[in-house]
């Protein structure tokens, strides 16, 4: 097939379906509703089902259900949805159930901007369900990376047995650019879940090495155990001990760490000689490149980085390239999430300038272009 | 034969359970035992679902692939888990402000979808796990931690929001007609599409002791006074129905579509028939 012009919701939907997605539970919310119909329309093509819920709380809880029946589950939604898929994905994250959830996110607070474009649900990815756990986040910023990330976001759900969260924006999921989807290199093989063991009897799922994943076989095919959001032992039921809850929490945020460089993903261009580098990701990321090009083109030593993996943070790069330049800026469409990350990152090593994107609109590359040369002319 | 049946259905390693001295719910989970046993339940391809709450312990009990979920959620958990896997039957416990208070909504749309999942709801009209606070089934004027100067509001009729949601199997039993119980639940597990059962059970800690209930017999003894079975209850009106609670099976429709097939169908068209 050649390339055709393909929506970045789109593209997500074409690459769970390489990733083997087989359910898709949501409701419709704008600027993610083009996931649900494409999967309503295209599920029961491939043996698989898509249901409407009630709301996002249900739907969650519904992909954990399939999830646990053996299938490769997702949800998508955007911030008010997403806020109330809290609860849920702190129990998917207890019970170690994979699940993929696509976050398109919109402006906010509350129904903010349906149709506007925003950055600000980034802590909430990371903190925004209850008690201490690890988060996993990808954020595309091209519809070919729409397409590779949904992937690779149930490639790491499965080996973590664990949320990812495809972390979109308004202009990420709804512009269209030219891709030839069944031709795409290097496309990940997402795992099977098993094999288990044979020994069905007494079969303890979160039996696992102090910074691996539990691994559970679908319900209904002869193991025995309990799945619960409770603390919980080897076999799934409910234990208060101290030194059982301790190591339970310890090895949900181990098994993250252990394999944190390996899922770290970054997009690092004209970083060798720069004074400046320009931090964003997402569809910011688009403006800060154009704006990078067009400074490097009037000779300004300006760098450019964007976090893929934007769940763990890539802490040890930014720490890296921070000791190499005087400033770092970071663009991103909030009154300032990621630059947090940043700051922990660098320490005293650089200065930080954020650009706010406040407005429920793209940030431009101009407004880049206009910070960059402020910082260097100071 | 109830030491055989424990032994055959429960994971007795799990043992003693929580539930306060004089609870019904062991009540319910011995007639669903039996149920069980009458059906031949197949321990392996049966999924037990529950939420949070007194109730919804039982999975930790019931030796099955069990999944105890988060509050009210259960019944959409197990939503998810059936839609693709019409090979296991579907089992949904919970209680009375975990199926109608924060899972309200979770409810009637399962009832709605004729999906084939069993919901059985033990509904002791109180909070109990958390020290009895009013639920949406606590009578009206009665006394709990939060409504200590009587519940002002009408306790919802279970059943009646079952039917008129659209659920295709509605019955009700208490914890004192436990044969009927054990009927009901294995009519209910038998039954394709979504199948409901209400069981009234006695709490005597955290609601017999502020209703002027002295112990749980007295508890017993007032469901058996209130109940009406279902076809005598079709000849008396509704003044003499107030106050009393119909028992037996109030709804048991066969024809209705159930929402797995049409997603097999689906499936199949598309595949042109062939598996």
């Amino acid at each position: 097939m050649s390339a055709k012009l393909v929506q970045g919701n789109e593209a997500v939907v074409y690459g769970a379906f390489n990733a083997g997605l087989k359910f898709f539970a949501g409701y419709p919310i704008t600027p993610s509703t083009e996931i649900a119909e494409m999967c309503s329309r295209d599920l029961p093509k491939v043996g698989g089902a898509f249901i409407q819920m009630e709301d996002e709380i249900s739907s969650i809880a519904a992909c954990i259900g399939a999830s646990l029946a053996g299938f490769r589950s997702m949800s998508a939604t955007s911030g008010p949805g997403f806020s109330l898929m809290q609860e849920n994905i702190g129990y998917a994250i207890m019970a170690e159930v994979p699940i993929v959830i696509v976050d398109v996110q919109r402006m906010g607070p509350s129904t903010g901007i349906a149709t506007a474009p925003s950055q600000s649900d980034y802590m909430q990815v990371r903190w925004g369900t209850h008690g201490d756990h690890p988060m996993v986040s990808f954020a595309p910023f091209s519809v070919e990376e729409c397409f590779t990330e949904a992937i690779r976001a149930f490639y790491w759900s499965e080996k973590i047995s664990s949320v990812v969260v495809l972390l979109l924006d308004e202009v990420v999921a709804h512009m269209r650019e030219g891709i030839d989807i069944d031709n795409v290199e290097n496309i990940l093989e997402v795992p099977d879940r098993g094999p288990f063991s044979e020994e069905k009897e007494g079969f303890r799922p979160y039996k696992v090495d102090r910074d691996k994943g539990a691994k559970l076989p679908p319900l209904g095919t002869g193991y025995r155990f309990n799945v619960t959001g409770l603390v919980h032992d080897e076999m799934g039921f409910p234990v208060e001990d101290p030194e059982k809850t301790g190591d339970l929490i310890r090895r949900l945020h181990n098994k993250i760490d252990a394999v944190e460089d390996e899922m770290a993903s970054y997009d690092e261009r004209y970083t060798e000689d720069a004074d400046v580098i320009v931090i964003s990701y997402g569809s910011v990321a688009r403006s800060s490149l154009r704006a990078v090009r067009e400074l490097r083109k009037n000779n300004v030593k300006v760098g450019f980085f964007r976090p893929i993996t934007v769940w763990p943070f890539p802490s040890k790069r930014v720490r890296e390239l921070s000791k190499k330049v005087k400033n770092i800026v970071v663009a991103e469409m909030s009154m300032g999430q990621m630059v947090h990350e940043v700051e922990r990152s660098v320490g005293d090593s650089c200065q930080i300038t954020l650009l706010q994107g406040i407005k429920g609109e793209l940030i431009t590359p101009d407004a880049i272009h206009n910070t960059v040369s402020e910082v260097i002319s100071k | 034969m109830i030491g055989e049946l424990t032994n055959k259905y429960l994971r007795m390693d799990r043992l003693p359970h929580m539930w306060c001295p004089g609870c019904g719910h062991g009540i319910a989970l011995g007639a669903l035992l039996r149920a069980f046993d009458r059906v031949k339940i197949d321990k392996d391809k049966t999924v037990i679902l529950s939420g949070i709450g007194c109730a919804s312990r039982a999975v930790g009990y019931l030796d099955f692939s069990t999944v105890h979920t988060t509050h009210g959620r259960a019944l959409a958990f197990a939503t998810g888990l059936r839609l693709l896997r019409d090979d296991v039957k579907v089992i949904v416990i919970m209680g009375d402000g975990d199926a109608l208070a924060i899972g309200g909504n979770h409810f009637i749309h399962a009832c709605r979808r004729n999906i084939d999942i069993t919901a059985i709801v033990l509904n002791n009209q109180i909070y109990g796990m958390t020290g009895g606070q009013s639920s949406p089934t606590t009578p009206q004027s009665r006394l709990s931690t939060t409504t200590p100067y009587g519940n002002f509001a009408r306790a919802f009729d279970f059943c009646n929001l079952a039917i008129g949601a659209g659920a295709t199997y509605v019955a009700r039993a208490t914890a004192y007609h436990a044969s009927l119980m054990t009927e009901l639940y294995a009519n209910a597990i038998k039954h394709h599409g979504f199948s409901f059962v209400e069981t009234f059970t006695q709490c005597p800690v955290n609601y017999g002791r502020r209703n002027k209930f002295p112990d749980p017999a007295s508890m017993l003894q007032y469901m058996k006074d209130i109940s009406v079975p279902f076809k005598v209850a079709q000849n008396m009106g509704s003044d003499e129905l107030q106050g009393k609670i119909v028992i037996g099976e109030l709804i048991k429709e066969k024809e209705d579509v159930e929402l797995n097939e049409v997603v097999r169908e689906r499936i199949m068209k598309f595949r042109g028939g062939a598996q």
